[in-house]
């Protein structure tokens, strides 16, 4: 939907190089993330200690001395006091710290490594590899996590060695599993099956395709899993399972400080404060590694959009008046992205209107704003990082932008509705059809269910579901691709819209059914006297269900008529290259012209004309200011200052 | 079968071609479902010419397209590659096979790893298929970025800097980087926008000029096949179930599915779709009917079609359908 508008600018080689400054770099992501950071400091301060401890001026760790036991911290030669056998508690921690340390990190890696191995191999291979070593790992599974890892240390005897095998082998499961389940994803991508063409074996395919695409993940699972483990080794040597006496780790610390915990409480609590401080600033990195790594937090699509668009207009439009029958009309209307530095004019100044029982046709390339023009018309772009910055929509007579968030959202779905290209965005899979469409008439009417659901299967017949009494009881999945969508207009129709956006709802269905969804929209028209606002790529839909068509390039339309001035006399030149790159059915000797190049960015419009890059009647004075749009008469208007005049096709 | 394999220049055949998904037993000796993919198929392909194949989504296009370069393997029936079997290829020299035959796919950047650089990426096919390396692979690799057009310079980017017709263009490069004789096309721009389309389609047909290639063509647009293809065969549910060559098949279709296609395409500046009655059940992959698939849907069904499966002889240079009752009287060329 908006990606239309946010791919827009890649298709652009000339703003690569700018876009890649543009993108900040992984560090300074981690930078602007202040929690990230602070833990980042944190743990360089305590890894570099720990790093230096053997030429640090310490007492000996294990050195005890009878006379100074139990000294307070602050005491005279140990800034942390001392133990009950004497031994210097600063000494004790810093050495402790690095054991736990060296011991967490070493099991994070070996569990790391092997179960990266084993989800990759079994991702990768599938089959009978897959389910042999999947069940290996359910059966560890199986079994509690802490109870697995005491029965490991009981058979090998307890020792740090032993407690980190332990820890590392309770912990190969969730690798596995995790790293399993992203192999699997991109085993199947087709850029796998292409290196296989490319002559490569399965080591070399592992190693060098799927091994790049998962390592973000197998980073970000150590990053976060890494204090986990800390806290388990010194959950093992509290137990005395781990580190053996007279050595120091945190866990064997605390256990030791727990006997005394009334009358010397220092003893647990600085171990117990050393653990805090080092597992919260590893997950605290832990956090700002996947933020950076995962493209998709990255992107901020877990924020949750506003209900509706942000509006900051400069202006309210023209102020254009349309005749009396207009159902929409929109004048001017202006949207941007602001994404990092770069603000994308997705539609920049975009003015139409749909009468009564009329179906308008929005064409244009994929980037040239057609689906963000439908969903700002109802304030339906995701905010942020979507804009309405000028313009005006006029529903019914009245201004959209003016209204309330409550008052749009009763339009919606109600006089107005969308149909979408993937029906699956709209439907949801764990509800049956009927139900849904229940749902959808009781939010706008107050009727009983039962009234509601003989409303549903009403609709559904009317959109030809064959046998919608039982149908009205399936799930989206049990439908085909053409099924769904006609439940999709199903929907839109539940209470008799005045308007259907419909934003290429036959995209992506086959030919035959979508003969049939357009025969079915053109019924309704015909029958409910519904408008119609009918975006698509297809110059063949045009002319089966439009009256009239708007041409979108990079954001603005450049030409609109009746699809009879549009299609046979095309005044703009991007129209008529259009049309003729298009082979058609039944005329296969007709020479398709392809038009070079590709649309410019919408974050760095040219000032003239957009087009001019790749116009053959391109002149000095298109590239100078905006072009206007001109009426050529009858309803026929072309934004290009040497339009052709009644060029036919 | 068919005339095919007396003509020497047949460069690659099928014969009987299955491939079926699923089956087999479950743990407690239930029967599994089996989704029937493609079933039975014979074509042939001539040495220069460009073979269309044309079909709805779900009808098998893939799936033949995958097995035709060694992706995937057939359930029954064999595939020839100028004589020699596909099978013995693959298990005896894949590199062999993947140096005659490669693949272009349907999505232009999910077919690139998303973290190669372009050069990673086309230096795969020249080192491995090629024996490439050092200078002679850096030439090769700006030899293949001018044969699609595009701008050495673009070999230092990554996939998501490309616009969709440039990763279409890396992909075809990558194809041809092991100099093969035969190229399937999978939906090759069905993924493009039109304008960047007619450029693809533009610079294949090019292509196939300067390097006296051979290509399957697949594609569920009507109008795009009919501009490329030298014989055109129309699948419906895991089966051919028209061919001819040239223009036949668009000027007079002989099946009724062939005929429900060219009319529910649209066609800019006419209006008036013919439209088969909504309520036409398509058919379960899991169970197929048996007689002609398409006989629930189709205008002409009669008693014998749901009875038995309607065959049909295609040659090389005739014109012929799988239906007891065809549109026009068959006329052979
Ligand atoms: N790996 C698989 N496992 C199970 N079923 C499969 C598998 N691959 C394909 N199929 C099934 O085989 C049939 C044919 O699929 P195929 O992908 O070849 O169709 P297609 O004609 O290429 O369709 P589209 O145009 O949508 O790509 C479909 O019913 C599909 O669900
Ligand atoms: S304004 Fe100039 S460059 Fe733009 S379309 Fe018209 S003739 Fe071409
Ligand atoms: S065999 Fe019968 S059902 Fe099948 S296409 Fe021909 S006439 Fe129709
Ligand atoms: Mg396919």
């Amino acid at each position: 939907m908006t990606s239309t508008a946010v791919t827009g600018p890649n298709s652009n080689p000339h703003t690569n190089a700018k876009k890649r400054s543009a993108r900040p770099s992984a560090f300074k992501l981690l930078a602007r993330n202040q929690l990230a950071l602070m833990g980042a400091v944190i743990l360089a301060l305590v890894v570099l200690i720990v790093i230096i401890t053997p030429i640090l001026p310490l007492p000996d760790p294990d050195a005890t001395d009878p006379a100074q036991r139990l000294l307070r911290p602050l005491a005279d030669g140990h800034f942390l006091g001392t133990d009950h056998l004497g031994r210097d508690l600063l000494s004790r921690l810093i050495w402790g710290t690095r054991v736990s340390l060296a011991v967490g990190i070493s099991a994070s890696l070996v569990a790391a490594l092997f179960g990266s191995v084993i989800g990759i191999v079994s991702g990768y291979f599938g089959g009978r590899t897959d389910n042999i070593m999947m069940r290996g790992i359910d059966m560890l599974m199986a079994f509690p996590y802490i109870l697995l890892a005491l029965a490991i240390v009981a058979a090998l005897g307890p020792g740090l060695m032993n407690a980190l095998y332990a820890i590392a082998v309770v912990n190969i499961p969730f690798f596995a599993r995790n790293i399993r389940g992203v192999t699997v994803g991109i085993a199947h991508r087709e850029f796998v099956d292409a290196a296989k063409l490319s002559g490569k074996g399965h080591i070399r395919i592992i190693l060098t395709e799927i091994l790049p695409n998962v390592m973000p993940v197998i980073v970000i699972t150590i990053s976060t899993t890494v204090g986990w483990m800390i806290l388990e080794t010194a959950g093992l040597s509290f137990l005395g399972l781990g580190a053996q006496p007279p050595q120091a780790d945190l866990g064997s610390m605390l256990g030791e400080g727990r006997k005394l915990i009334t009358t010397a409480m220092h003893l647990s609590a600085i171990p117990g404060a050393m653990i805090f401080v080092l597992v919260m600033s590893i997950n605290l990195l832990g956090d700002g590694i996947r933020d950076v790594l995962d493209p998709r937090l990255k992107s901020g699509a877990l924020a949750r959009p506003a209900p509706l668009t942000r509006i900051d207009r400069t202006d309210e439009g023209a102020g254009t008046t349309y005749p009396d029958d207009t159902v929409l009309a929109v004048d001017e209307l202006r949207t941007e992205f602001v994404l990092g530095d770069d603000s994308y004019k997705a539609v920049g100044g975009v003015s139409f209107h749909v009468g009564k029982n009329e179906c308008v046709g929005l064409v244009g390339e994929s980037g040239s704003g057609k689906s963000v023009t439908a969903l700002s018309l109802l304030g339906l772009v995701a905010s942020p990082p979507g804009t309405i910055v000028g313009g005006r929509v006029m529903f019914d007579g009245k201004d959209v932008y003016g209204m309330s968030e409550d008052d749009v959202r009763d339009i919606r779905g109600g006089k107005a509705a969308y149909v979408f290209q993937d029906p699956l965005s709209t439907l949801h899979p764990l509800f049956s059809i009927g139900d849904q469409l229940v749902e959808a008439i009781r939010a706008h009417n107050a009727v009983s269910y039962k009234d509601a659901w003989a409303k549903a299967v009403e609709l559904l017949g009317m959109v030809r579901i064959p046998n919608p009494q039982s149908r009205a009881d399936n799930y989206p999945h049990q439908l085909s691709g053409g099924m769904r969508q006609r439940v999709g207009i199903a929907m839109a129709l539940a209470n008799e819209p005045r308007l259907i956006i419909a934003d290429e709802p036959t995209t992506a269905l086959d030919v035959t059914v979508q003969a049939q969804i357009l025969k079915l929209m053109n019924n309704l028209r015909n029958d409910h006297g519904t408008s119609v606002l009918f975006i698509t790529h297809d110059f063949g839909v045009v002319s089966e269900i439009c009256d009239r068509v708007a041409v979108m390039y990079a954001g603005r339309i450049v030409e609109m008529g009746t699809t009879e001035q549009v299609l046979h006399h095309p005044a703009h030149p991007y129209t008529k290259r259009l049309i003729d790159c298009v082979p058609r059915l039944g005329e296969p000797d007709r020479r398709t012209s392809a038009i070079p190049g590709l649309p410019p960015a919408v974050n760095n419009l040219p000032a003239g004309c957009a087009f001019a890059d790749r116009c053959d009647r391109v002149e000095e004075a298109c590239r100078v200011g905006s072009i206007a749009f001109d009426d050529l008469g009858n309803g026929h208007g072309v934004r290009c200052i040497k339009p052709m005049e009644g060029a036919d096709v | 079968m068919s005339d095919a394999s007396h003509v020497s220049d047949v460069v690659l055949q099928t014969r009987d071609l299955v491939r079926t998904f699923g089956g087999g037993r479950t743990l407690f000796g239930g029967q599994k479902p089996t989704v029937y993919a493609v079933r039975g198929i014979d074509v042939a392909v001539r040495k220069g010419e460009t073979l269309g194949i044309v079909g709805e989504s779900g009808c098998g296009k893939s799936t033949l397209a995958r097995m035709l370069v060694g992706l995937d393997r057939p359930t029954e029936g064999n595939i020839t590659l100028t004589g020699s079997d596909m099978n013995d290829l693959i298990a005896h020299d894949r590199h062999a096979l993947s140096r005659r035959i490669q693949y272009v796919f349907q999505d232009p950047i999910s077919s690139l790893n998303p973290r190669k650089l372009i050069r990673e990426t086309l230096a795969g096919p020249l080192r491995y298929l090629r024996g490439l390396s050092g200078e002679d692979l850096n030439k090769r690799l700006a030899e293949l970025m001018d044969a699609v057009n595009l701008r050495p310079e673009f070999l230092d980017r990554y996939p998501h800097e490309f616009s969709g017709g440039q990763a279409q263009r890396v992909g075809i490069a990558r194809a041809l980087a092991a100099e093969p004789e035969i190229i399937v096309l999978d939906e090759p721009v069905s993924a493009l926008d039109v304008s960047v389309q007619a450029q693809v389609l533009n610079l294949l047909a090019d292509l196939k000029k300067k390097f006296g290639l051979t290509y399957v063509f697949i594609s569920h647009d009507l109008s795009v096949v009919e501009a490329v293809s030298d014989r055109v065969a129309v699948m419906y549910f895991g089966r051919v179930v028209e061919q001819a060559k040239g223009r036949a098949l668009f000027d007079k279709p002989l099946h009724p599915y062939t005929r429900l296609l060219l009319d529910s395409a649209p066609v800019p500046g006419k209006r008036g779709l013919t439209v088969e009655d909504a309520s036409a059940e398509l058919p379960d992959p899991l169970a197929p009917p048996p007689g002609c698939a398409f006989a629930p849907r189709c205008p002409r069904a009669q008693d014998d079609c749901v009875a038995k499966v309607p065959d049909a002889q295609y040659g090389l240079e005739n014109h012929d359908a799988a239906c007891f009752h065809p549109l026009n009287p068959v006329t052979s060329a």
